[in-house]
């Protein structure tokens, strides 16, 4: 086994539809909370395969699309600075900001370099020990415990020149607020494998008590959406709600303990925006007094920025799972991947990325999808 | 974002506490990888690669219970035809 082709089975991903089939009896709306199942679903067509009385919504899980304009903003400020060199992942640079994106920086002339792994950027700090490095520390619980090694590590080594924007989110809040917004109707959720694989999956029980609604912790692969789906289908028609872990191969009940340890060292939980879901209570991280000397907000004194989105764009709603795609008037005419509006569009969990790559290009086979992502 | 993709571990590089690393195969590609946060994990494992860093170690008798699972649930649809 190797994890990856056996869980794109065709066969078995037929024999798993047809089970869904056989017991569902009514309209289900359930919610795929990461970007990555999205891409995922849309990728193998389970949207389109699964019995039509099953609504999937698309979730707020994709850490490009919910960081807010200001911290773009506050992002291109400190990227716009003489001497600095400013590290992200690929996928934040094309985000339109207030005004403009990243990539319009380095188009001017400001130094921003991509990165794979966080820790790369103290490789970069070490060669330039004149200039000031900066990562944009995005991402969830899955990518925390990497970003807070950055920050343990510079302080290891006594970095004097590298510093952290955080945009770091936590994925729990979010689920409430949606369950707690006027209008919802998210019935289940599928919860994001990898998140859990960080930090286990006990923060579900009360949520799923608090709302009565069922969480199956669900991996990544077709044949893990489509056993995440029966799972969750089959509580709600036996009027279940209880926390049950689709992808036990990857996620322990505790998480992993020793990623755990290092985000207590070096985050604390604290308020956050959210592009679309707005301010929610204790969903973010930010770095705690003894690491503040690393904090890029603090070092450059970014001033508040107000930020105004684009008022076509309904990026907003689709990641509370209130539209979808479709439903946006400027879907794949003014808005294409090369010219988006919103982050929902740019970023490779987006969902109108995902919509635009595959359902204007045709589905492919769940057997044809091949194991070749990049680690 | 939250992506994350299997491969085994081939070597273990350095077993330092704060930086253990080691080369991790991805269907024949060879990476370094921070293996830090699974302490637990050794030559021959299978670990969940994010960013640079193994989040997890493969539970590989947990793996075939998507499969197993499959099987259950036919067969109990079959004894619910057959009542």
């Amino acid at each position: 086994m190797r994890y990856v082709d056996e869980f794109r089975d065709h066969e078995a991903a037929v024999r798993y539809v047809r089970q869904i089939n056989r017991i569902t009896t009514r309209e289900w709306t359930i919610m795929e909370v990461c970007g990555g199942q999205t891409h995922a679903i849309l990728k193998s067509g389970i949207d389109q395969l699964i019995p039509g009385k099953i609504n999937l919504l698309h979730g707020p899980g994709c850490p490009v699309c919910v960081t807010a304009v200001e911290l773009i903003d506050r992002a291109i400020a400190i990227a716009s600075k003489e001497n600095v060199i400013f590290c992200s992942f690929g996928d934040m640079l094309r985000v339109p900001g207030s005004s403009k994106d990243l990539i319009s920086v380095r188009a001017e002339g400001g130094d921003i370099r991509t990165v794979y792994a966080p820790t790369d950027t103290i490789r970069i700090a070490y060669e330039n020990p004149d200039r000031e490095v900066v990562f944009f520390g995005i991402g969830f619980e899955t990518t925390a415990p990497a970003n807070a090694t950055l920050v343990y590590q510079a302080r290891q080594m006594n970095l004097k020149n590298l510093s952290i924007l955080m945009a770091q989110v936590l994925i729990p809040p979010a689920m409430e607020a949606i369950l707690s917004a006027p209008g919802n109707n998210v019935m289940g959720f599928l919860a994001a494998g990898h998140v859990c694989s960080v930090v286990g999956y006990d923060d579900y029980e009360h949520i799923v008590s608090k709302y009565n609604v069922p969480i199956v912790v669900t991996g990544f692969e077709p044949l893990d959406i489509l056993q995440g789906i029966y799972m969750t289908i089959a509580q709600l028609e036996e009027g279940r709600a209880e926390v049950e872990n689709q992808y036990r191969r990857a996620v322990r009940r505790e998480g992993n303990i020793t990623a755990q340890k290092i985000m207590g060292e070096v985050f604390n939980v604290v308020d956050r925006r959210w592009r679309g879901l707005g301010l929610i209570e204790k969903s973010g991280l930010a770095l705690i007094h003894k690491y503040a000397e690393f904090d890029a907000e603090i070092r450059f004194g970014v001033e508040q920025l107000t930020a105004e989105e684009s008022t076509e764009c309904i990026s907003g709603l689709i990641l509370q799972g209130k539209k979808k795609p479709y439903d946006c008037p400027v879907f794949g005419s003014l808005c294409t991947p090369e010219y988006p509006l919103g982050a929902t569009m740019v970023s490779s969990e987006g969902a109108c990325a995902a919509y635009y790559r595959y359902r204007k290009e045709g589905t492919e086979s769940i057997k044809q999808s091949g194991g070749k992502e990049r680690p | 974002m939250c992506l994350a993709v299997p491969g085994k571990i081939e070597s273990i590089e350095s077993d330092d506490a704060l930086s253990r690393t080691g080369k991790v195969s991805f269907g024949g590609i060879l990476k370094e990888v921070n293996l830090t946060l699974v302490p637990e994990a050794s030559v021959g494992n299978y670990v969940l690669v994010h960013a640079g860093f193994a989040i997890s170690t493969v539970n590989e008798e947990e793996a075939s219970q998507t499969f197993e699972y499959l099987h259950q649930i036919e067969e109990l649809g079959q004894s619910g035809e057959s009542d």
